[in-house]
């Protein structure tokens, strides 16, 4: 596919230099029709990958990169995206595949896929509070209490983590008892219940 | 006084007129043995019929591409390993030619044809499982003793090959780890002969069986035009009639040397996605015995990669340059320029993409791993529905995905 064919249609279309496939800046406005374009008349008919992108410094902050493949013509295209204010048109109604793809680029990066059909988090569960692929987000990761979003709804209170502490070998801070192995918690049992 | 009644036709339609109406919601996983690992299906059900079919997933998210920033680029092969844990050896293969392909390296004849002996292998090593827990599922567990015989060969193999059995860890950026062991290609050629013998076995267990065809014939079609607006790759896609591959239509690591056919189905339904997988096999069986018949001498590294290959141990210890190029490699990682690259490999589950971004320098800006069994996975709600919960079975192990690959 010749670059102008892109650019002569939709003109707020940059050709950007990339060394393994035709590489294009889209307008978002433009995103939709370009990729149902690219699909119908030029046989770019399979979306092979859809990522979000964080560029740090770049305003914009957030972007995202689509692959597409010809099955025909055997030919790969890259097209950018920039997420103005954390936004993007969704692509799922040319790609249905790209439900999921969008799905995760929201849950890692918290871009908002606008006419998704199903806008929820996808590896992370729902209550989750961070998009961990965000630049500032650490490595270890940060705690957060646990999900079961189901109890959380009927008891109305969030869900803690289940303890590492206070099992019958871990000691909850205190001395270690000399018998092995014992509960340590002693100060409940089935006659008396836990305060 | 005992009375009788006598119940007609129409009362039982009345009564289970009542009785209908209400859809059950049963969850299927994260911890059963038809899902493959830890994959969640959350289906609902009327009777026994699938109306609806929501795969949840992230079970085993391990957040790869988040450590891959936080590392150098050989520092993270062995992360390669453990997506598609069926086939490490491609894992590694597909992820050192994308980040060579950003650095500009060309790899020595003989290092690819390594690669293409090791990609093969791992292709028969997947298969062999992927059809022996399919007939599993379906009932059939001899084929699974079967395929796991000659899968316990592989592994030997890899281990003399790699020194480890299942996370291999076999490429570096620019080359491999270390060169073939003596007549290891004469044990791989043995094999071949082997498990030939071992797939018309299982060719004639399975593919006229009455139950195995009755579990898979004409269950959960997927047309062409569903297969590619899903995305799906490799042996899926193929199944449904686009005879792509990217061995033959988009050429790495030397795969257009080689003599092979690419197995197309007709229908694309579970019966189909087996017939394809059992043919594949055979065609690397031939890819694997030209590559060992042909296979090339000389180096097995990019030598003139000074920044990125590590220079031979002997020289380290014995010349200064080479030990400062050890040292900068080790500590700083392999040098790659700028740019951003997309490569894809035609991996046993389908397309193995990873989308390189780099700043320059030893560690990755960005590092996008697509993994194909993720888009197998995507098109369960367009297919399920409509099917009885027994079928399912059948179509998860029709669609051959693994978890780590999915969930990353």
């Amino acid at each position: 596919m010749e670059a102008a064919v892109l650019t002569d249609r939709f003109p707020r279309t940059q050709v950007l230099a990339s060394k393994d496939m035709p590489t294009y800046q889209i307008a978002a406005e433009d995103l939709v029709a370009a990729v149902r374009f690219l699909r119908d008349a030029q046989g770019f008919d399979l979306l092979a990958d859809l990522c979000g992108i964080d560029w740090k410094d770049r305003t914009p902050r957030f972007g995202v990169v689509l692959h597409l493949l010809s099955t025909t013509h055997k030919e790969y295209v890259r097209l950018h995206v920039a997420a103005v204010d954390d936004a993007v048109p969704s692509v799922s109604s040319v790609h249905p595949g790209a439900n999921w793809h969008e799905r995760e680029a929201f849950d890692m990066f918290g871009i908002r896929f606008e006419g998704h059909p199903d806008p929820r988090r996808i590896l992370m569960w729902d209550a989750y509070p961070y998009h961990p692929l965000r630049k500032e987000f650490p490595l270890a990761g940060i705690e957060v209490p646990l999900p079961a979003a189901d109890v959380a709804e009927v008891t109305g209170q969030g869900v803690e983590p289940a303890p590492m502490m206070g099992g019958p070998f871990v000691s909850p801070g205190g001395k270690m008892s000399q018998a092995e192995p014992s509960a340590l918690d002693q100060s409940w049992n089935e006659q008396k219940p836990k305060a | 006084m005992k009375t009788t009644k006598e119940i007609s036709l129409g009362d039982i339609a009345a009564r289970s007129e009542e009785l209908s109406g209400e859809n059950m919601t049963l969850n299927m996983g994260p911890s059963h043995p038809a899902t493959h690992g830890v994959l969640r299906l959350s289906l609902e059900l009327d009777g026994d019929k699938v109306v609806k079919c929501d795969p949840v997933i992230g079970y085993l998210h391990r957040g790869d591409e988040k450590i891959a920033e936080n590392m150098t680029y050989n520092q993270f092969v062995p992360y390669t390993d453990r997506l598609d844990y069926l086939a490490p050896l491609a894992n590694n293969v597909a992820y050192a030619i994308a980040v060579e392909k950003l650095a500009g390296l060309k790899m020595p004849a003989r290092c690819e044809a390594i690669r293409v002996v090791c990609c093969e292998m791992a292709r028969i090593s997947s298969h062999l499982l992927g059809l022996g827990v399919y007939a599993m599922d379906t009932g059939a567990w001899t084929v699974f003793m079967y395929t796991f015989n000659e899968r316990e060969k592989l592994y030997s193999l890899f281990e003399e090959l790699t020194g480890a059995r299942f996370t291999t860890s076999y490429t570096r950026i620019g080359g491999l780890t270390r060169d073939l062991p003596e007549g290891w290609l004469q044990k791989v050629e043995a094999f071949c002969d082997g498990v030939l013998k071992t797939i018309d076995e299982v060719d004639k267990l399975l593919t006229r069986n009455g139950i195995f065809l009755e579990r898979t014939e004409g269950i959960a079609p997927i047309s062409k035009e569903l297969a590619l607006a899903y995305g799906l790759t490799g042996p899926n896609l193929r199944a449904s009639g686009v005879g792509f591959d990217l061995r033959k239509d988009k050429p790495y690591s030397g795969y257009e040397q080689y003599d092979f056919d690419v197995p197309v189905g007709t229908k694309g339904d579970c019966f189909d996605r087996y017939l394809v997988r059992m043919e594949e096999v055979r065609q690397s069986v031939r890819i694997l015995r030209q590559a060992c018949k042909n296979m090339p001498g000389g180096a097995w590294y990019a030598e003139d990669a000074k920044k990125i290959f590590l220079p031979p141990k002997a020289k380290v210890m014995t010349k200064m340059e080479e030990l400062i190029q050890n040292f900068m490699i080790v500590t700083e990682g392999p040098q790659i320029p700028a740019g951003e690259v997309y490569f894809e490999a035609e991996n046993p589950k389908g397309a193995l993409g990873f989308y390189v971004v780099s700043n320059g320098g030893g560690v990755p800006y960005r590092l996008r791993i697509r993994g194909p069994s993720f888009v197998s996975l995507s098109i369960l709600p367009a297919i399920v529905p409509g099917n009885y919960l027994t079928d399912i079975a059948s179509i998860l192990g029709s669609l051959d995905f693994v978890m780590g690959e999915c969930d990353r």
